[in-house]
């Protein structure tokens, strides 16, 4: 019965939305952590993600071929930029024109993120609990 | 006289197994709602296979083709979004969402059908 295979393809969305949210919050801690070089400074961490194909799922029949599950294929690191550096002559980490370099972090933009993934994984445990009561109420059949 | 089960159940059990299909499918949909380029996929229900299956037909000629889809269950196609992203990517949440409580509101209704059924033959069997 593929019902199990709900909870293998809804768990792989769980951890992959549970590595966005440590990457968002990752990010909004170290908001702050400045460097004297775009390169001292911290690096906006920003994961990316991308359909895998299951040889155990594509085993169950020819059609489900067309399911996959979702895996974090890598954490991008996204460098400070001269954008991102701002005029504090008195900040002991400026260089010798008195900037410090900040990381590329959108503080809203992590924020409206944190909600979209908190939203996803909510998603995912929904689809869990149903393929649960799919799943048992296939085992009272009859009874 | 023995009791056929496939006689006697009919395109529940097909219709059932088809409703668990299709929710993998979606399952799968909405589990990459966020992957950039992923395209959203649907499970239809082959009924002209099904309809082979209950009907059994013989070839009468050794030119007719032989039948195709005896497992009646269902075929995968892409969805077609009602609107483009940005990213590539096809699963529209809310339709998603709506599409995966609908099949499990059908999967319930052939568990009932067959429920239905199976409270027939006990019916029959018990004579009560």
């Amino acid at each position: 019965m593929s019902l199990s295979d709900i909870f293998t393809i809804a768990g792989s969305a769980a951890t992959a939305q549970t590595i966005r949210l440590n990457t968002i919050a990752s990010n909004m801690a170290n908001a702050e952590s400045a460097g004297t070089t775009a390169g001292d400074a911290y690096k906006a961490r920003k994961p990316v993600f991308s359909l895998v194909f299951d040889d155990q799922l594509r085993s169950m029949d020819a059609s489900s071929s067309s399911i996959g599950k979702v895996m974090v294929s890598e954490i991008m690191e996204i460098a400070a930029s001269n954008e991102d550096r701002r005029y504090m002559p008195d900040h002991p980490l400026s260089d010798v024109d008195g900037y410090v370099f900040f990381p590329k972090v959108n503080m809203i933009g992590e924020m409206a993120d944190m909600m979209s993934a908190s939203r996803s994984y909510q998603s995912s445990v929904e689809l869990m609990s149903t393929a649960k009561k799919m799943q048992q109420r296939l085992l009272a059949l009859g009874q | 006289m023995g009791i056929d089960f496939e006689q006697v159940l009919g395109i529940h059990p097909k219709a059932l197994q088809f409703r668990v299909q299709r929710s993998t499918v979606l399952a799968s949909n909405l589990a990459n709602v966020d992957t950039p380029n992923f395209k959203a996929k649907d499970t239809i229900f082959s009924f002209d296979h099904t309809l082979e299956n209950i009907m059994s037909m013989q070839p009468t000629d050794n030119r007719h083709m032989a039948l195709l889809g005896q497992s009646a269950t269902g075929k995968t196609q892409y969805r077609i979004p009602n609107q483009q992203g940005t990213s590539g990517n096809t699963v529209e949440l809310g339709v998603e969402q709506a599409a995966f409580s609908r099949n499990t509101l059908d999967f319930q209704t052939s568990v009932t059908f067959l429920n239905m059924k199976f409270k027939g033959l006990d019916r029959a069997i018990n004579g009560r």
